[in-house]
């Protein structure tokens, strides 16, 4: 049973777009007094990068943060779902979620479908019951897990993981340790790379860090490209003069690299 | 990934598993690869420069990050071969032979025309099981002006200016036809490419396509061929 079989019948043969997934290294590991989890920031589209500075660790509730691999549109939409319906659960009973009911709600929607959603994610979170940190795969299966890594930069990161884990580690080991796993992933696999985020979660706080280390490859091209006006030739000229007022104006700088 | 997989291999659900033989059973073996690589040439006036990145892929790991894709051929003439490696390493070898007969028969070393044109039948005759390599050839000609050929796996060739082929050849290919070829501009002085503009040039587009390439990284290896002979000079690229 293919997801998108109608859509392709609309392309006569041609290409269908493909799905952006995101190829990526996520890593978490539960330390003494709470949960780091850690990610690349690169989303590619087959072999292009299409987004260097994407964001794969979601916000799901104060206390509880996921990483997510896979599908880019399956990991955001899915977990933007789970966290509106624990903040609902939030509001009506006056309590902060827990990990084990954002884990359950997650396992029930993925099995529902079958494995369609292409969304492998790690859930860390501290509540009242400690430290927590799970998998949960496109099929709806879960673990329980101390340490993890997840995407196609897994085995590279694990690696590094089982090397150096150790229970009841203290901050700046784990924040180091999750670290070493995720430059592993972006070194030796082609699906990860850019930046490193960090999200630290303890009782008392949450520290997202964005990013915790950036690339060490700075672009530096020596010719300035530059176009002047009249460079681009135009064959016809329409000019319709619009009446506007600015109302509010905020620069925002593009990613030129 | 590591705990779904066992998940993938239920067939119908509630239904027991059918033993019986259904006829020849069709295993996928396919005799290519694709290792990746981006390579380029540029033509000047009195010089010609070959350059690719070194990393060699396979799939989403990295086998090496040391592996250039230039072969010199002759003191004024540099391959550049990307695609399947395995093939690429048997055609310079086979290359390299026919080089050696030639200059044996003919008591001269093969000219850059020459050595397209022979590269053009060696391709075509495995018409119908190809070499996987896209060529590239930078060299100077009889006269001492830059050439550049390049090929389809099958043995299709032309003479160009400039040309990018290997994974990055789609993004690489519309920088140079504006910055060398001045296309989609006008109102800009075609003033002719020197050669530290050409290599300041191919660095730029190189890291470029490091950026947005998964298969390009690593470093990149560049021959810049003049009368003088071939000099190669090695830059660090994106490792990640």
């Amino acid at each position: 049973m293919k997801p998108n079989a109608a859509l392709e019948g609309l392309f006569n043969g041609g290409n269908t777009p493909k799905a952006m997934k995101t190829g990526t290294t996520i890593a978490g590991v539960v330390f003494k007094d709470g949960v780091v989890l850690g990610a690349d920031t690169r989303a590619t589209s087959g072999e292009v990068v299409a987004d260097k500075m994407c964001a794969k660790i979601h916000y799901i509730s104060p206390n509880i943060y996921c990483c997510g691999a896979g599908t880019a549109a399956d990991t955001e939409k899915t977990t933007d779902l789970l966290s509106s319906n624990l903040a609902i659960y939030s509001l009506n009973s006056g309590r902060n979620p827990r990990v084990v009911m954002a884990v359950n709600i997650l396992q029930d929607m993925l099995y529902r479908y079958h494995g369609q959603i292409g969304a492998n994610l790690i859930l860390g979170g501290v509540d009242c019951t400690g430290n927590h940190l799970y998998t949960v795969g496109p099929y709806g299966s879960v673990n329980k897990v101390p340490y993890l890594s997840m995407g196609s930069g897994d085995l590279a990161a694990l690696g590094i993981l089982e090397d150096g884990f150790k229970p009841d580690l203290e901050l700046e080991p784990a924040k180091e340790l999750v670290r070493a796993a995720i430059k592993a992933g972006i070194m030796n696999d082609l699906g990860s790379g850019n930046n490193i985020d960090i999200c630290v979660i303890t009782k008392q706080r949450v520290d997202y860090i964005r990013p915790y280390q950036e690339s060490q490859y700075k672009d530096n091209r020596k010719i300035k490209y530059k176009y002047r006006p009249g460079m681009t030739p135009f064959l016809t000229e329409k000019v319709v003069p619009l009446k506007l007022e600015v109302v509010q104006e905020s620069v925002q700088k593009m990613e030129t690299a | 990934m590591l705990f779904t997989c066992m998940f993938q291999h239920f067939g119908d659900p509630g239904k027991m598993k059918d033993y019986h033989y259904t006829g020849p059973v069709e295993h996928k073996f396919s005799p290519y690869a694709f290792n990746g690589g981006t390579v380029l040439a540029v033509a000047g006036e009195d010089f010609a420069i070959v350059a690719s990145d070194t990393r060699l892929s396979e799939g989403y790991s990295i086998h090496s990050r040391d592996s250039p894709k230039c072969y010199k051929l002759t003191d004024t003439t540099v391959l550049g071969c990307s695609g399947f490696h395995g093939d690429c390493l048997t055609l310079t070898k086979i290359i390299d032979a026919r080089l050696k007969m030639y200059k044996h028969s003919n008591n001269k070393t093969m000219t850059s025309g020459a050595i397209a044109a022979m590269l053009s039948t060696i391709l075509y005759s495995r018409r119908f099981f190809p070499y996987y390599v896209y060529n590239i050839i930078g060299g100077l000609d009889e006269e001492g002006k830059g050439a550049v050929y390049s090929f389809d796996p099958v043995g299709s060739y032309q003479r160009d200016t400039y040309k990018a082929g290997g994974s990055a050849s789609a993004m690489l290919q519309p920088l140079l036809d504006n910055q060398i070829g001045f296309k989609n501009m006008e109102g800009v002085e075609h003033v002719p490419l020197t050669k530290d503009k050409a290599v300041q040039l191919v660095k730029d587009v190189f890291i470029s396509a490091a950026e947005r390439d998964v298969y390009t990284g690593d470093a990149l290896r560049i021959c810049v061929i003049t009368k003088e002979g071939i000099n190669e000079e090695t830059i660090p690229l994106r490792k990640d």
